[in-house]
């Protein structure tokens, strides 16, 4: 008996130590920005179109940043919902055992690939491409980095949207075909809707993973830290600043408070996009009637 | 029975082998190993692996651990307390040393060798010199077209070295003089990066250290000098500057020893193998 709840103890442990490490990193990211915000306003930090924190009378606007962010993230969303999506529906629709036995694990691998190795792949090999193709100055630019964060995201949209289809009961899709839907129809109108929910579960968790991916955008993106006017434009989005400013700023100092203030932007941002997957989730399901 | 005994056989190797590696490790942990611990400055770090590695050969009760990390971070350590010798491709600032006073470290400086930022652009670019101004206009963003410097109607893709770079921070002061990079360089994380980026765009200008010239790169003559190991040492070569190491107060015991080795004929010889420009 005291063995049993010894074992519930670890157990529960365990289970509540993520939420203490999601307070833990909270409460740092937000008494490391507070100074940040204290010195230089939200506002200006926020709205502030020139990021140069090292010079001798330092900048710190994060809106290109942001900008090049969003700009980044959109264009991979543009790439990764097709294809996630798409590849989705054949794996779940079309495809016969055999081939979903291939794509299926091969798709997971995608996942498993470094970012690092993204990010030497388009650096050496997808951004020349780029360049010379559109003919544009350079390679390293949002579109290249939207590319590579789109087939990053791909694993991540796929596998979940195949599992929201799994979850849509066969009643529904045969009750359609019964009442004379063909194929496609059932497709689009019973089945998609029924799964969209979690379709756009997946895909909000797609666009989380490229806003919060570093290493690929660190070396693909350009590193240029202004307002973007085109998507051939270099771009530094704000986790590639963290990451290559990180090592030299001084501890203690603005730039630093500055770094951990982009910081909790990006996690307010990716913390609204979880949430929101969770709303739409809970929403479809009730409307389904599958229950909480 | 034959793959077995392969299987055997390599696995024997694979034995031989680790018990080889580990020899010396065990043999210098029995003679009381000491530790010199050097961080700093990426521009530095060849030189302070390839002189470690010798000098840890020689004195094999002696371990050396090189870190990178930037020249910020290598100065930060010394006044912390983290490191023995701190790298650095910049001479320490004013707020630095007062820092350090105030926490009971004397940094102590030594030139252990020269460094010449060459310009590079790519082997297509017909441009074969710039003066001191024009580099600043392109970095400054007041010059961006190729045309405008006799070379091809190309737009210049300016490429730069993020802000915890030792050699953007030489850049900055030798050739920026305080003002800012245009906002729409772009940066790099290393000087292979810089190297590889420029060898891939024709319309690119950037700056490395001497010692990462390629057959793939074209550097430019600054103010009409080029930048050699001559021009570097002599201080023609406008965009040269001297590499450190600190110390805590001046060198003692087996730290001195090693800073004599790396100041040493043979220690320069080592300086010039990595690309750099030796001090003798």
């Amino acid at each position: 008996m005291t063995k049993e709840r010894f074992y519930k103890w670890i157990f529960t442990a365990l289970a509540f130590s993520s939420l203490f490490f999601l307070l833990g990193i909270m409460i740092t990211l937000l008494v490391q920005a507070l100074p940040m915000f204290r010195q230089v306003g939200i506002l200006r930090f926020i709205g502030g179109k020139y990021w140069y924190p090292t010079y001798s009378t330092p900048s710190f606007g994060i809106l290109p940043l942001m900008l090049g962010s969003v700009v980044v993230t959109t264009g991979a969303a543009c790439v990764c919902i097709p294809l996630g999506v798409g590849s989705a529906l054949y794996i779940h629709e079309l495809a016969g055992p055999i081939q979903r036995a291939i794509l299926k694990p091969v798709i997971e691998i995608l996942a498993g690939i470094p970012s690092i190795v993204y990010g030497f792949f388009g650096m050496v090999i997808m951004a020349p491409m780029v360049q010379r193709f559109f003919g544009i100055p350079t390679g390293l630019n949002a579109f290249t980095a939207s590319l590579m964060l789109g087939v990053m995201a791909t694993p991540t949209v796929c596998s979940i949207a195949e599992d929201a289809l799994n979850v849509v009961p066969s009643s529904f899709k045969e009750a359609s075909l019964a009442l004379g839907a063909n194929r496609w129809q059932t497709l689009v109108k019973v089945i998609i809707p029924a799964a969209g929910s979690g379709i756009s579960t997946a895909i909000i968790l797609g666009m989380s993973r490229a806003v919060g991916e570093t290493m690929t955008v660190l070396m693909v993106a350009g590193g240029a830290a202004c307002i973007p006017r085109s998507i051939f434009d270099p771009v530094r989005p704000m986790t590639a600043t963290i990451a290559a400013e990180m090592g030299e700023a001084v501890m203690g100092s603005l730039h630093f408070h500055a770094l951990f203030a982009i910081g909790l932007v990006l996690f307010v941002i990716t913390f609204i996009f979880n949430i929101v997957a969770e709303i739409i989730s809970r929403r479809f399901r009730l409307r389904l009637g599958l229950g909480r | 029975m034959r793959k077995t005994l392969t299987i055997g056989l390599q696995i024997s190797i694979m034995f031989l082998f680790i018990a080889m590696a580990s020899s010396p490790f065990t043999t210098r942990l029995q003679a009381g190993q000491i530790t010199i611990t050097i961080k700093g400055s990426t521009t530095v770090l060849p030189i302070a692996q390839a002189t470690a590695e010798v000098f840890m050969d020689r004195h094999p009760e002696v371990n050396i651990s090189v870190q990178g990390g930037g020249s910020g971070f290598g100065i930060a350590s010394l006044i912390d307390g983290s490191t023995d010798i701190a790298d650095a491709s910049r001479p320490m600032k004013e707020k630095e040393i007062i820092k350090a006073r105030s926490k009971g470290v004397y940094p102590h400086e030594i030139i252990v060798a020269k460094d010449g930022i060459a310009i590079i652009v790519h082997p297509s670019n017909p441009v074969y010199n710039l003066t001191s101004d024009q580099i600043l206009d392109i970095y400054s963003g007041k010059i961006s077209d190729w045309s405008s410097l006799g070379g091809k109607n190309m737009k210049i893709v300016v490429v730069s070295r993020d802000t915890s770079s030792g050699t953007y921070e030489a850049f900055e002061e030798l050739a920026l003089k305080g003002e800012r990079v245009r906002p729409d360089a772009l940066t790099t994380a290393s000087n292979q990066q810089v190297a590889m980026t420029v060898a891939n765009t024709p319309g690119a200008i950037g700056y490395i250290g001497l010692g990462y010239l390629s057959s793939r790169l074209k550097a430019v003559k600054v103010n009409g000098i080029p930048c050699t190991a001559d021009t570097v040492i002599s201080g023609k070569y406008p965009l040269s500057r001297p590499l450190f190491m600190y110390t805590n107060g001046k060198p003692k015991g087996i730290i001195k020893d090693y800073i004599g080795f790396v100041l040493s004929e043979e220690g320069q010889r080592l300086v010039r193998e990595q690309g750099y420009v030796g001090i003798r």
